[in-house]
């Protein structure tokens, strides 16, 4: 009789696993069901749709006509928009490296027993959990040719100050200066996370074979903290190549022409222009190429990045 | 770390002098946006500057609220920060279990497609997604501006990864124990997850709390606006009165403050341990 029972109950056995894994298996799909679709719905259709319109001149109203790939050809005629890629280059080729820079050297400063470190980590990360609107409005008010903080302190010194943000020549320079000041908290969080990576030991090995400060900085800390520069190099550039909300804020509104169409000419950058050729101009296939075209430039830096970090940056 | 001691009297007042000047710089914006909310229009314009005003007028507060409708402003901007913060990180923490833990055909090739997703740019998305939205007939509503910000690929990804550091024995004894998928997520997990939940909150709250594009793009009307567009909006119709913008960019950026500071040990750790962008 045990021996008729066995093969029954291994059945069993089996069929109790399989049920499982069908369990298992349900379940799992209803844990995920809801991002998927999500998903689906409002990031890969928008996907598909960005660049079928990319191969379209469609205006946002009437029939769409396919035009191949003549919104990519003009793009390299168009003025406007090869010189809105030059600001754009500006503005990270200046902001990235300044911001790493400041907030490499206030995380190296803030990384020892100093008073009032929390205090000091606190304050310079406050930027970055302020609505850039209210960053753009106090910076704004400061930057006031005739009534702003700014102008006055440097009379204080002698130094006539220009018109920060009605000068087409120093406007891009003002919203620089902002993005600097907002961005070192941020990068400074991370580098200090890697720089409490980096063992005591290796510190006092070097104070016993009489290493100065600055040997040990350039020996010991920087190569070490190389991969955490590298991360916000990284994360930094696909945000400059992206960045739009200050840009926006700090530029007067207009159609075109006049002095505000001198600023705008001025400060528009990327992302700026698909927003302008999207919604202003309702150049909806041409602001789908643009889009696409500065999705692919990122992703060749980063992935440029990435080939690169082998020459610079130390993993132990 | 290195000791205060190990450095020269003379290091040490540079290094102090350096991060002084640092600090007063990042400092006075903030210190301006405040001081000028509680000026008269006078003494706002003054050269030289009044740097405390003497007789403080506080009328710009309620002031803001009879000009515009700030108040109608702020609730749009608080609920559509918890209407996509509350189920995003709800829906990702699931996603993130089933990715992390269930065993199921097609996982992998699915989890793939988050991530090429996360490659994905937002400005690729603005336009298609907003004429999704036209097609919806969801412009100018509380839809519009919540439900494509719930869904992320980046929550589920942080999430998962924590998921994974986890160790797995809990669970194979809840297993045994023939507990409920379902319980294992909710009472197993889930509270040892509660860090990386609330440094994902904190990063939610503050996307959403601060977008501006988005919220730009799919209102028109003056009644769906959030603060940072009513704000931005203001900026055009109220040059002349500064201490009036400075008092809502005040309102506008006290509540998350307020709310860093409470979440502030976990948003700091989970900045360090994901690198998740601010």
């Amino acid at each position: 009789m045990s021996l008729a029972k066995e093969p029954q109950m291994m059945l069993t056995g089996s069929a109790v696993k399989s049920a499982l894994r069908t369990r298992e298996m349900l379940w799992g799909y209803f844990f995920i069901a809801p991002v998927v679709i999500g998903l689906f719905i409002f990031v890969v259709i928008p996907i598909i749709a960005s660049l079928v319109l990319s191969f379209s001149s469609w205006d946002g109203s009437s029939n769409m006509n396919f035009i191949g790939l003549d919104n990519f050809v003009k793009m390299f005629s168009d003025q406007v928009y090869l010189k809105a890629l030059r600001t754009t280059t500006v503005y990270t080729a200046i902001t990235v490296p300044a911001t790493i820079i400041l907030s490499v050297m206030v995380a190296v400063m803030l990384n020892r027993q100093i008073r009032g470190r929390d205090v000091y980590r606190l304050i310079f990360f406050l930027p970055s959990v302020t609505m850039p609107v209210a960053i753009a409005v106090v910076w704004k008010w400061m930057y006031n040719g005739s009534n702003g903080l700014i102008n006055y302190l440097l009379s204080l010194v002698g130094i006539d100050g220009p018109g920060w943000i009605t000068d087409e020549r120093f406007i891009l320079t003002s919203i620089m200066i902002i993005a600097i000041w907002g961005g070192i908290g941020y990068n400074m969080i991370i580098l200090l996370s890697g720089l409490q990576g980096i063992p005591d030991t290796y510190y006092e090995a070097a104070s016993l074979d009489g290493a100065t400060s600055w040997s040990r900085f350039a020996n010991i800390t920087v190569p070490l903290l190389t991969p955490a520069i590298f991360f916000v190099l990284v994360t930094s550039l696909i945000g400059a190549f992206q960045v739009f909300d200050l840009v926006f804020m700090l530029t007067p509104v207009t159609s075109g022409g006049g002095a505000g169409g001198v600023l705008q000419d001025a400060t528009r950058t990327a992302v700026f222009s698909i927003y302008q050729n999207g919604f202003t101009w309702f150049k909806i296939g041409y602001a789908s190429a643009q889009a696409w075209v500065l999705f692919v430039i990122i992703f060749l830096i980063t992935m440029l990045q990435m080939y690169l970090q082998k020459r610079w940056v130390h993993y132990e | 770390m290195v000791g205060e001691k190990g450095t020269n009297p003379v290091a040490r007042v540079v290094i102090h002098s350096v991060l002084i000047l640092g600090a007063l710089t990042m400092l006075l914006p903030f210190f301006w946006m405040i001081t000028t909310s509680f000026k008269t229009y006078a003494d706002s314009v003054q050269i030289p500057p009044v740097w405390f005003p003497a007789k403080p007028d506080f009328s710009w507060y309620p002031r803001i609220f009879e000009q515009v409708p700030f108040g109608r402003f702020y609730f749009n901007t608080i609920w559509v920060t918890v209407g996509r913060t509350v189920p995003q990180v709800f829906l990702c923490a699931m996603a993130a279990y089933g990715f992390a833990r269930l065993r199921f055909p097609g996982r992998t090739a699915i989890f793939i497609g988050v991530l090429a997703i996360l490659m994905v740019p937002s400005q690729v998305l603005l336009i298609p997604q907003y004429f999704e939205m036209v097609r919806f007939g969801w412009v100018d509503t509380y839809k519009a501006l919540i439900v494509p910000g719930i869904f992320s690929a980046y929550g589920t990804f942080l999430l998962r990864q924590f998921f994974l550091t986890l160790p797995k024995e809990l669970e194979e004894a809840a297993v045994i124990d023939g507990c409920h998928y379902w319980t294992i997520f909710w009472r197993i997990l889930l509270p040892l997850t509660v860090p990386a939940l609330a440094a994902l909150t904190f990063f939610v709250v503050l996307w959403s709390w601060n977008d501006f594009m988005w919220p730009m793009v799919v209102t028109n009307d003056e009644s769906m606006r959030v603060l940072s567009v009513g704000i931005n909006s203001l900026q055009g119709v109220y040059t002349s009165q500064q201490p009036l913008l400075m008092a809502g960019a005040v309102m506008a950026t006290i509540p998350l403050l307020v709310f860093f500071l409470v979440l502030q040990r976990f948003v700091i750790k989970g900045i360090s341990f994901s690198g998740i962008k601010g």
